[in-house]
């Protein structure tokens, strides 16, 4: 291993701040500088902030769409395939395709598959499980909130982030690496 | 003259960030108290008791229960709606209240929702309990199997309730542990103890707070509220479609599925508030659950109550109006017959009772609160009881007529299903933490003044 590169060699500098408000201050700032890969670190989520960092809209509920659809119609299929084509029974002289019957399951699988894709696909999305990711700072989930800037970001310079940090207010700026 | 227009705060304002997680987190910090221990044991002892009361009835048959001919439905079926109906509230305040941008329900939804799967895995017990051969319980479910396949009638009601009921347990599950997840990150970060440290680190499955997963994390959130919102309507109305599709007087009327619903809210939050009064009390969160959060749940009893009571004059009113002597019959035989005490109890529990909230200083005071939620709680179990008693044992023959007496064994189940739902209660307000610390930390700020010399303060 050669340690004397490795002191050099910075991943990214952290701004540490008090409150949503001077981390808000910060984020806008470094849209001066169009960088693109920033990320907020927060106890809460803090509205607008997406919009600052330029992070889209999460596009789950197309997730949520498509798996509530295949739901609904795997619900009525099954319903319509056992009842009237597998084994169909003479049930108190309804006709073997009931569809208002039908409706309850239906829309109950129709939730159910919708429900669990839209949490499966947050965890996806999220790359969640991960245990190994190390943590910037144990206060973050109480209250304190953290500004990323990657050291891969174009145009980046140490001392520039670094002013800009403590000008929108930091409590703390590290250097991670 | 001026009108003070100003919101009252939701959260004591001397609290801050970071008091939040060291309040909340403290009573899963510390040694369980000694009342604790006492009233978990007597939870468990009852489950036991249960377990022994189900082997006495494997073994004897389903005799054991006070059921007869005409009423084959009894307390069993009672209970079944009393809890899922329980249920209703937490879903009401972690997804309807949310999509209606009610900011007080974030002190109270974990506590709810946790009260809600709870409550139905007590209530699903009870269809399980009632079936002749218990042990083929999994018959419910459609599934290839060697009998044919010979599947289940999708065209019944009780197996709508199946998938209602398990649909609604699912997503219930997956919508608390999906708020608990920042909370778990929570208590992983400030835990001293190495194996507290893995365990809910292993809860909160690496999660770091970070902008962009709170993107996708809130939209999950809004989704699974927009999708819960017609799954708890949908819920009890199914339930109550057990008893609207027969052709039995007293049940079979259109007006069941809104009645329904609306008494589920007002069952569940008076068990809401049964709950928090002691909580707040015994972890000290008086600053987290307020007087507003309080007062707020006590309006909406007496909404639901309102509704409740209008639901009932009007079974009445369509019973006359309809000319149809069974149901005039029925309705008679409620209020005046072998069971008026059943119906008396619950038109003076859930009716006059709740009407002492139109006044403030009653729904701001911890006693009177506390002793009318208790008095709706019985009041609606009474409901229950009332509905399903009273229309079999009266049908349209008199001579398949019958009275029904519960046995010991369903007082018994009864007890059961208190301590059952307890025990998890109770190990929920150790384990987990009772308020959610990161959305009660967004709405921090709300009410407050903001002293001048700062421009955004928390």
């Amino acid at each position: 291993m050669d340690h004397g590169q490795k002191h050099h060699r910075l991943l990214g500098i952290v701004g540490l701040f008090k409150d949503p408000y001077h981390l808000l201050k910060a984020a806008k700032e470094t849209q001066t500088r169009n960088f693109k890969h920033c990320d907020a670190y927060t106890p809460f989520p803090i509205h607008g902030l997406d919009a600052i960092l330029g992070q889209k809209r999460s596009a789950l509920p197309w997730v949520t769409l498509v798996l509530g659809l295949a739901g609904c119609f795997g619900g009525f299929g099954l319903e319509i395939f056992t009842s009237a084509m597998a084994w169909p029974i003479n049930v108190g002289g309804k006709p073997f395709n009931s569809f208002p019957a039908f409706v309850p399951i239906g829309f109950e699988c129709t939730i159910l598959l919708g429900g669990l894709a839209t949490v499966a696909a947050m965890f996806m999305f999220c790359r969640l499980p991960n245990f190994h990711a190390p943590v910037l700072d144990e206060k973050i989930t109480d209250n304190l909130f953290a500004l990323y800037v990657p050291a891969k970001e174009e145009g980046f310079q140490e001392n520039d982030v670094k002013a800009l940090m403590e000008k929108a207010g930091a409590v703390e700026v590290r250097m991670i690496g | 003259m001026t009108y003070d227009m100003e919101q009252e705060p939701l959260l004591s304002p001397k609290k801050t960030l970071a008091d939040v997680n060291t309040d909340v987190c403290k009573p899963m910090e510390r040694w369980p108290s000694k009342s604790w221990f006492v009233v978990f044991s007597i939870s468990v002892a009852l489950t036991l008791f249960g377990l022994g009361l189900f082997i006495y009835q494997l073994r004897t048959g389903m005799g054991v229960w006070g059921l007869n001919n005409p009423v084959g439905w009894g307390i069993d079926i009672t209970n079944f709606v009393f809890w899922i109906g329980i249920g209703h509230a937490g879903t009401l305040i972690s997804a309807i209240l949310f999509l209606f941008r009610q900011k007080w329900r974030t002190s109270i939804n974990r506590s709810a929702e946790a009260m809600t799967i709870f409550a139905v895995m007590t209530a699903g017990l009870f269809p399980i309990i009632h079936l002749g051969r218990n042990w083929l319980f999994f018959w419910l479910m459609p599934y290839p199997n060697t009998r044919g396949s010979l599947w289940v009638n999708f065209r019944s009601p009780l197996l709508w309730d199946v998938f209602a009921v398990s649909t609604y347990f699912t997503i219930s599950l997956v919508f608390w542990y999906l708020g608990l997840v920042p909370d778990f990150a929570s208590i992983r970060d400030r835990a001293k103890n190495k194996i507290r440290k893995f365990v809910y680190g292993l809860l909160a499955l690496g999660w770091q707070g970070k902008q962009s997963h709170w993107n996708h994390y809130e939209i999950a959130y809004l989704i699974l509220a927009g999708l819960s919102t017609p799954l708890v309507l949908s819920v009890h109305s199914i339930v109550s479609f057990d008893f609207a599709t027969s052709v039995l007087p007293g049940w079979h009327t259109t007006i069941f599925p809104p009645y329904f619903v609306a008494g589920a809210i007002f069952s569940g939050f008076a068990m809401v508030v049964t709950l928090l009064v002691i909580i707040r009390k015994v972890f000290q969160l008086e600053d987290y659950i307020t007087m507003v959060h309080l007062e707020n749940m006590n309006k909406i009893i007496l909404a639901t109550g309102l509704m409740v009571g209008y639901a009932y004059g009007s079974e009445f009113f369509t019973a006359w109006y309809s000319g149809n002597i069974y149901e005039m019959f029925t309705f008679k035989n409620r209020a005046l017959g072998p069971y008026a005490w059943a119906y008396w109890t619950m038109i003076t529990c859930n009716v006059v009772a709740p009407q002492l909230f139109w006044f403030r200083r009653f729904r701001r005071s911890i006693p009177v609160m506390f002793v009318i939620s208790l008095i709706i709680n019985i009041g609606m179990w009474f409901e229950r009881f009332t509905i399903i008693v009273t229309s079999l044992h009266r049908d349209f023959l008199p001579a398949s007529w019958d009275m029904y007496i519960p046995r010991w064994v369903d007082w018994g189940y009864t007890l059961f299903s208190f301590g059952f739902f307890f025990t998890f209660f109770l190990l929920f307000c150790r384990f987990f933490p009772t308020i959610a610390m990161s959305e009660v930390k967004s709405t921090m700020h709300v009410g407050r003044k903001t002293p001048e010399t700062e421009e955004f303060v928390f």
